[in-house]
């Protein structure tokens, strides 16, 4: 596979049986999405926010772009904008991973840091009130643009398709929302008896950081019309699942692998037996061993330990 | 009788306590017997009778929305989620 930059090798990635995992008389599927360049589904997010900004003429060569991201996202976008020559800021919580850290600062970022106490949608507002006062900035906002789903409808469900098309349910964590909405049109339209399914991770009290519930937020890219359903996931399901995967399948993901492979398991007996399940790996466990949900232990403890950032 | 798990936005409402349990044998019937021992949560989770738009509310750890909102059925020893709607954590 020869590729003439980075921007080339984003999508196309493995589709991984995980026979051990597999209820009997099922089947499940990973889509390793670690496998892009800088180790996330993100990379085909930050592709389309960039390149469908420069189709509509929303970017011009050389301007700054300004987005809230507590990880992945920031790291595409940082790759890519080095190599498309655009300067980057990332508004994100200040409790993010070291690790994350570190990557977006090699890439060239500039990082702003919103409050803890107020979780992502503190790097929401932030974002927000930074870009309404410098109109020299533009902001993609994966959470409302539509090339965030795009980039699922164009490219990671024609690929599952493509690798197997009799796939009859498809599970995707949520954050923006924009892999179960992209990914699940574009899945329904090849066969509406396809099953989509969200998992909703249960954060820990960071991550909300609300002081009453009108503060909550509802990405406008998720539509909950092309669910067919949205089950939750705790810290300790989705740890011991991830924990589980390493062991027995010999794949490291992230934490968030593992909470939809908890509800991809879950929703293979409202299936007809024999049916394939794909299940969307977001990224690979590189980034978060720093918080410690790999580290040796009892993992109720580690689990308990550290739900404080752990989806931070 | 099933019980209600509270997020920690919303204890302030019910004297601190993280989990409350409430008769009923649906989602509806669960938070009335909620709201009737804990009046100030009536507001926070309802508007004009339904559910607020920022609340998810899962049985069993499935949203209600994908089952039958509140006329979904709970069992004596279900669990019921309130959850607050956010942004994604790792976006």
């Amino acid at each position: 596979m020869l590729l003439e930059d980075i921007s080339q090798a984003v999508g196309n990635t493995p589709l991984v049986g995980l026979p051990r995992l597999s209820p009997p008389g099922y089947r499940i599927y990973l889509k390793l999405e670690g496998e892009n360049p800088t180790g996330s589904v993100k990379d085909r997010v930050a592709k389309y926010l960039i390149e469908e900004a420069e189709r509509h003429g929303q970017l011009q060569p050389g301007q700054r772009i300004l987005e809230p991201t507590s990880g992945n996202t920031g790291i595409g976008l940082a790759a890519l904008c080095r190599v498309k020559g655009y300067p980057l800021t990332c508004v994100m919580p200040e409790n993010t991973s070291e690790e994350r850290r570190q990557l977006l600062t090699m890439f060239g970022a500039d990082l702003v840091y919103s409050p803890a106490s107020e979780g992502s949608n503190g790097s929401v507002r932030l974002a927000r009130e930074l870009a309404a006062a410098d109109p020299e900035v533009y902001m993609p906002f994966q959470y409302g643009n539509p090339a965030n789903a795009l980039a699922h409808y164009e490219t990671t469900a024609p690929e599952i398709i493509a690798d197997l098309p009799d796939v009859a349910a498809f599970v995707a964590g949520l954050g923006t929302g924009g892999t179960v909405t992209g990914a699940g049109k574009r899945l329904k339209r090849w066969n509406p008896e396809i099953k989509i399914f969200a998992a909703e991770p249960e954060y820990g009290d960071l991550v909300y950081g609300l002081r009453n519930l009108d503060e909550g937020y509802v990405p406008e890219v998720l539509d909950l019309d092309v669910l067919d359903s949205r089950i939750k996931v705790n810290s300790l399901k989705a740890l011991t699942m991830t924990r589980r995967l390493a062991d027995e399948e010999g794949i490291f993901a992230g934490v968030s692998t593992g909470a939809s492979l908890v509800v991809a398991v879950r929703v293979c007996a409202r299936l007809p037996e024999g049916s394939s399940v794909v299940a969307l790996s977001p990224d690979g466990g590189w980034k978060y061993l720093s918080t410690g949900a790999y580290a040796p232990g009892d993992v109720e403890e580690i689990a308990q330990r550290i739900s404080g950032t752990l989806w931070a | 009788m099933p019980t209600v798990r509270i997020p920690t936005v919303l204890r302030k409402h019910t004297g601190g306590e993280g989990q409350v349990s409430a008769e009923g044998t649906t989602v509806g019937e669960v938070f009335d017997a909620l709201v009737t021992a804990h009046p100030d949560l009536e507001e926070q989770l309802f508007e004009d009778g339904r559910l607020r738009g920022f609340v998810n509310v899962f049985v069993e750890d499935e949203d209600i929305r994908f089952i039958d909102g509140l006329d979904s059925p709970v069992g004596a020893d279900d669990e019921i989620s309130i959850m607050p709607a956010v942004a994604g954590g790792m976006a």
